[in-house]
């Protein structure tokens, strides 16, 4: 079986986020990591890979340096890495990016694609779904648990108040939640297989039947009007208080507002 | 792409087991807003089998016009007949611009429909507004007008982005539950309904549903509370949450969690408020032993009136709450809601 994991490096926004004293988003102090849907998409992959022997390729496309993400990747298990990086392709939206993985998936065999729910940078779960219409495949969203059996894939789909356990013939797109399982570490062979790893690294060229209308910042339907970092709203009261004195503070704010 | 030809503002109304989801009035109270503007009318797509009968509902919500989508390959949500759908109506009838709720339906339905149409689509917006692209007039460059302006935020609540769509059409969005108001209900109101069927043969991309599972729950909707009594971490334990239960009891609210509570198993997911969970924005919100971490903000801040106990006083909850006491939660909350009796008690 060959699976590719669609990965993508972003700027760490769990418990990292800094801020200016202004209230925007200090970006400069802020690490980045494998996003983590991404990161629980690969490990489903390398239970695969470990129970029916599955062959894992991790599928990026960022500034040069996220190959670092796809060496983290080697690291934990997966057999390659392939790097899609060219100037031409920066500023790209959700249709843009996923036009672009479609073109390098179109080099590449696979049964199953993986992809992150969403990545907690854009937060858009768009580019999953977007790929497989794309290449024209069954998308199931939303992945709790998944297994295989035959030439099919049998998942269990979150709802809000349900799920769903949906069959699909490969090959077939899957977008996984961080619940789907807890992501192994790397191994210190892996590291070291990481390190000698030799990288993939494709340019616009290497994409297959993409317009150049469809890359990039021009390829992108939607445009940004306007971006800034959130002022957030203004520190109200704090107040230390013994509970008693706590109790009458509160009751006194819920009078005054009329609550009670 | 003319795009002249890209007239109205369609919204998907969803149903599960044919009762409508509050995200169809919302869109529709929207959808009236950007209508007017526009000089247009508020059409909603239902989709799904033996439906016709809520068309009358959405109508009395506002919309101007039903088109409705009905056939048994249509009953339970899958992403291929729906997306046929949607996409359908949209090479029908070229909407100009197209709302769909970011619920967990939506957020899959939406980019499968976009990429079909090629259009561009904005998720999770918090607001929709009419306006012009660019925003300000740049010299040697069209400004357009009467364009549908999408926001959101982005990096986990930390930025905001304003998005247009400006070359392609529909204009579509998913719009975050429980920020868009609806309208007041007309009774009695009738909708003008078509209906349209585009055929439904199953292929490739369709997949088998084996079993739905539905959670056992007697829950709310937090989404609709006046009044939430939220716990976090802080709370300690599933046991524990007696105490807030005790608190919304004499309140007349409900108890809602954060994300850690979901994790450790003490309450279950549809009472999560947060970035993976409900945004909600209650006239007040009790954040009692929770932190703050940035997602979680991100699903309450625009409460009205936020109330934190935490006993940490460097917790960045502190930084939204209009009220926040620094103090221990066990001591606060129970003395708290027998002050509250005693106040009903007199009255």
């Amino acid at each position: 079986m060959k699976i590719v994991v669609c990965i993508k490096q972003v700027p760490d926004t769990k418990g990292g986020v800094k801020f200016n004293p202004d209230g925007t988003l200090d970006r400069a102090a802020m690490m980045t990591i494998m996003n983590p849907d991404d990161k629980a998409g690969l490990e489903a992959a390398l239970r695969l890979k470990d129970q029916y022997g599955a062959e894992v390729t991790a599928l990026t496309m960022g500034l040069p340096k996220a190959a670092d993400v796809l060496r983290e990747a080697i690291a934990m298990g997966a057999d390659r890495g392939i790097l899609v990086t060219d100037r031409v392709l920066g500023g790209a939206d959700t249709w843009a990016t996923s036009q672009t993985l479609a073109g390098a998936l179109r080099n590449l065999e696979y049964d199953l694609i993986i992809t992150g729910r969403q990545a907690i940078d854009g937060d858009t779960a768009q580019v999953g779904p977007q790929i497989s219409e794309h290449l024209n495949i069954p998308v199931i969203s939303y992945a709790q648990k998944l297994r295989i059996e035959g030439d099919s894939v049998v998942v269990e789909r979150q709802f809000d108040d349900r799920y769903h356990v949906l069959k699909a013939k490969m090959p077939c797109l899957i977008t996984a939640l961080a619940e789907l399982n807890e992501p192994r570490y790397m191994t210190p062979g892996g590291i070291f297989d990481a390190c000698s790893a030799e990288i993939t690294v494709w340019g616009r060229n290497d994409l297959k039947d993409v317009d150049d209308s469809n890359l990039g910042l021009k390829g992108s339907p939607t445009q940004i009007a306007k971006a800034s970092d959130k002022v957030r709203k203004g520190v109200g009261e704090k107040v230390a208080l013994d509970p008693a004195e706590a109790v009458d503070y509160i009751v006194g704010k819920l009078k005054e507002k009329h609550v009670i | 792409m003319n795009l002249e030809e890209y007239k109205g503002v369609y919204v998907f109304a969803q149903q599960v087991d044919n009762v409508m989801n509050g995200i169809a009035f919302e869109l529709i109270g929207k959808g009236k807003d950007l209508a007017e503007t526009l000089g247009t009318e508020v059409t909603a797509v239902l989709v799904g089998s033996d439906v016709r009968g809520l068309a009358d509902e959405l109508a009395e919500y506002g919309a101007d016009k039903v088109i409705v989508v009905d056939d048994p390959e249509l009953k339970e949500y899958r992403t291929e007949p729906y997306a046929h759908a949607l996409a359908s109506v949209i090479e029908k009838y070229k909407p100009e611009i197209f709302l769909v709720g970011a619920t967990a339906i939506g957020r899959d339905l939406g980019p499968r429909v976009s990429a079909r149409v090629h259009t561009g689509l904005t998720a999770d917006c918090t607001q929709l507004e009419i306006g012009d692209y660019p925003m300000n007039p740049i010299p040697g460059r069209e400004q357009k007008h009467n364009q549908l302006l999408m926001t959101r935020p982005a990096f986990g609540g930390n930025t905001i982005a304003t998005i247009a769509c400006p070359d392609f059409r529909p204009q579509m969005a998913t719009v975050r539950p429980g920020v868009m108001q609806k309208r007041p209900k007309v009774e009695g109101a009738k909708a003008n309904v078509e209906e349209f069927n585009p055929g439904f043969t199953p292929n490739g991309n369709y997949v088998e549903i084996l079993e739905v599972v539905k959670a056992v729950t007697d829950t709310v909707d937090i989404m609709e509370a006046q009044i939430l009594v939220s716990g976090g971490r802080g709370v300690g334990s599933a046991e524990n949450f007696k105490l807030l239960d005790e608190l919304a009891e004499v309140l007349g609210g409900t108890v809602s969690c954060s994300r850690a509570v979901v994790d450790a198993g003490w309450k279950p997911k549809d009472l999560q408020v947060g970035q993976t969970g409900k945004t909600v924005r209650p006239n007040v919100y009790f954040a009692i032993g929770i932190s703050g971490a940035i997602q979680h903000l991100a699903g309450m801040e625009e409460s009205d009136l936020i109330i934190a106990i935490n006993k940490d006083e460097t917790a960045p909850i502190f930084d939204v709450a209009d009220y926040g006491i620094v103090g221990d939660l066990n001591k606060i909350v129970p003395a708290l809601t027998e002050k509250l009796r005693a106040e009903a008690a007199v009255k």
